[in-house]
């Protein structure tokens, strides 16, 4: 049991703004269990062991606390859905079906109809009222699985709390990918969005995930992944430089079923994504793979756990990290394999690539392994561009900044490999190379 | 048109003298054959003249159509013109041989104030230059160089040199590491590409290469120098005798 943490003025003053109504509806049991969760495991400290890497404080601090001068206007409001020739939003020649939240609440207004084949999406304001009987078996639960065996106290507060969301119901092979954007209106805006996604035998969906979603996010995304069923995932965090979230994905998947996340975050001075995914069904297969690029004022951290826990699962994490200009990166990922979870094929790589000698990438790889007849292999590397690249390049006649352009987005290519959509790969292809055009000159 | 005078050249780190007061002249067309045994500095040279850090020039110049190439960067030196095939082609995972391929290419017309070649009519003549190398069009989807045998690795530092079209082409041990058949096709290559206005300074161990590519001078290098120069006989001399009973003679 963990010991109550001093230090939590911050946690006792969201839990005084918490509705005491809170509590009745289908959602009701799971929030009092979150708060009484997350009164346990007191808010995050720096010296927490998965904490040490990059400090909670701006994900936890009163907004409030926002100095005046690190306020800067709005960005992008309107960028995702009506098409600039100067700055192209991504996805933004993609068919799919848009959910616009502005500063994490749903606004029909700019949303398409919520109507598609297959599928059923309603906003987690709306369905709070409904009564969704499968919604009740999902909320909080695996955000609560994933507690054990480390602590996750910000997915804790962000049950009890959150009111805005959506909850998707995936009942067949879904046409069209789904998009939540996620806008940004206001300066301080604080956002605490919790999503369901279930998706039931044989399906399959797209979900792509756009936008900042307020000057602070807490977001948290259930996925339930039923026998052969299909869930991938591509995540774009938005353009805001001085955006902060802290976000979690908690997935669940049962035999022979499959899920695939890709996260692309390429600002945000403060960026912490934990993904939790827990095997349980033979024969499941799980990828979890992300790029980010830093410049100047970015912390960006992901942490992941893995858990295999049935026999013949393959998983597969492998994030690359561009840090330039003090930036830091940080990758905390950890496989366990349970007694009894033979023939598992666990995989883990995390690179930073430094720009210059200000930068730092922490990485902290973890394997757990009680099973003898399994295959996991992990690895770190950290090093800057390597000049013989350069020099061959230079050597064809590129300059010194295109080459160093072309070396990094090649950096990422392993990652940016794990898209399985070719489109969609591409279009976060390009969306890089002229963010790194842009901050290389 | 490559003029290279008294030059001396050290290693940046150790400060150890390499080259030694090397001299030579390459006019416009011909083709001149580098030899000497290891160590001797061939390859200080080939990457000196293509400007590779880590070599300091302390005496001496070199110079294209008479401008100092010290003056200017690799990627200057190359849109000026001069081309180096590497003995190690680097690998880059991540770049593709073919956007390689058409981003030096697109870097060579902007350096001369060119439009670019459209995207069709360059793939349509990389394919028919690769096609005369026997490199498939699998090889220029690949990451560059990447997972490449020996062989497909000089065949494509050729490539580059035919879509390319330097003025100045420097080979550094072209033939190192190939079968007959790979340094018949590459040696094809190149003489493919001689033609008046164009010269090639060809560094090799062996003689052999200059069968199938024939040099119109041939320089012995050794300890930092060239230490003889003569024609296309000088190489099979070598050949003969070795290197050993040469530099006895020099010393």
């Amino acid at each position: 049991m963990p010991v109550q943490k001093s230090g939590n003025g911050g946690l006792d003053a969201i839990l005084a703004a918490v509705d005491p109504k809170e509590g009745t509806g289908w959602h009701g049991l799971a929030r009092r269990d979150a708060l009484n969760r997350l009164r346990t495991m007191g808010l995050p400290v720096p010296r927490d062991e998965y904490w040490r890497f990059s400090g909670p404080g701006p994900l936890i601090w009163p907004i409030e606390g926002t100095s005046p001068e690190t306020t800067r206007p709005p960005v992008d409001c309107t960028m995702p859905l009506h098409a600039s020739a100067a700055v192209r939003s991504v996805f933004q020649e993609t068919d799919c079906l848009r959910m616009v939240f502005i500063d994490g609440v749903f606004s029909p207004d700019r949303s398409d109809d919520l109507v598609m084949a297959n599928v059923d999406i309603v906003p987690l304001s709306e369905a709070m009222a409904l009564d969704i009987h499968w919604s009740r078996d999902l909320f909080g639960k695996l955000e609560a699985d994933g507690q054990s065996p480390i602590a996750r106290p910000l997915a804790a507060l962000n049950t009890a709390v959150a009111r805005n969301g959506f909850v998707m119901d995936v009942h067949g092979q879904v046409p069209k990918p789904v998009c939540m954007v996620y806008l940004r209106e206001t300066d301080q805006s604080e956002a605490i969005i919790h999503s369901l996604v279930k998706i039931r035998k044989g399906a399959s969906v797209t979900l792509l995930e756009n936008g900042p979603g307020a000057a602070r996010l807490n977001s948290v995304l259930e996925i339930d992944v039923e026998q052969n069923a299909r869930f991938d995932h591509v995540r774009v965090q938005g353009r805001d430089h001085d955006r902060v979230a802290a976000t979690h994905q908690f997935v669940r998947l049962a035999r022979e079923s499959s899920f695939r996340s890709f996260s692309m975050t390429v600002n945000g001075v403060h960026t912490r994504n934990e993904t939790y995914i827990a095997l349980r069904g033979d024969e499941a297969k799980a990828t979890v793979a992300g790029v980010c690029v830093g410049d100047g004022e970015f912390l960006h951290d992901d942490t992941v756990f893995v858990l295999h826990d049935a026999e013949r699962c393959e998983s597969r994490q492998v994030f690359k990290k561009v840090l330039g200009n003090g930036s830091k990166g940080v990758f905390q990922g950890k496989i366990l394999v349970r007694p009894g979870a033979q023939k598992t094929d666990g995989y883990q790589i995390s690179k930073g690539l430094l720009l210059d000698g200000t930068s730092q990438f922490l990485a902290k790889p973890e394997l757990e392994i009680y099973a003898d007849d399994v295959a996991c292999s992990h690895g770190s590397t950290c090093g800057a561009l390597d000049e013989d690249s350069l020099f061959y390049l230079m050597a064809r006649g590129i300059t010194r900044s295109e080459a160093q352009r072309m070396l990094v987005l090649a950096f990422l290519e392993e990652a940016i490999d794990e898209i399985e959509d070719l489109e969609i790969a591409a279009d976060l292809r390009d969306r890089l190379a002229e963010w790194i055009a842009r901050h290389s000159s | 048109m490559l003029k290279i005078s008294d030059l001396h050249v050290s290693l940046e780190e150790e400060q150890k003298p390499i080259l030694k007061g090397v001299d030579l002249e390459l006019p416009a067309g011909q083709v001149h054959a580098v030899m000497g045994p290891n160590g001797s500095g061939k390859s200080t040279l080939s990457y000196v003249l293509a400007g590779r850090d880590g070599y300091d020039v302390t005496a001496g110049s070199v110079t294209l159509d008479g401008d100092d190439i010290f003056e200017l960067d690799p990627d200057e030196r190359a849109v000026n013109g001069l081309f180096l095939a590497f003995q190690y082609p680097v690998e880059i995972p991540g770049v593709t041989n073919m956007t390689f391929l058409r981003t030096a290419m697109n870097a060579l017309c902007k350096a001369r104030g060119e439009d670019e070649v459209s995207a069709a009519d360059f793939l349509r003549m990389v394919r028919s230059r690769a096609r005369e190398l026997e490199i498939g069009s699998d090889l220029l989807k690949r990451p560059l160089n990447t997972g490449f045998s020996g062989g497909e690795k000089k065949r494509n530092e050729i490539l580059q040199m035919a879509v390319l079209r330097p003025r100045v082409c420097i080979l550094d041990e072209t033939d190192s590491g190939l079968d007959i058949d790979a340094m018949k096709l590459v040696a094809a290559g190149v003489n493919r590409l001689r033609n008046p206005t164009r010269s090639f300074l060809v560094i090799t161990h062996y003689q052999r290469l200059l069968d199938y590519i024939e040099p119109d001078v041939v320089h012995v290098m050794a300890d930092g120098r060239i230490v003889e120069t003569g024609g296309p006989e000088l190489a099979l001399r070598v050949e003969k005798t070795g290197y050993s009973r040469l530099l006895k003679k020099v010393a």
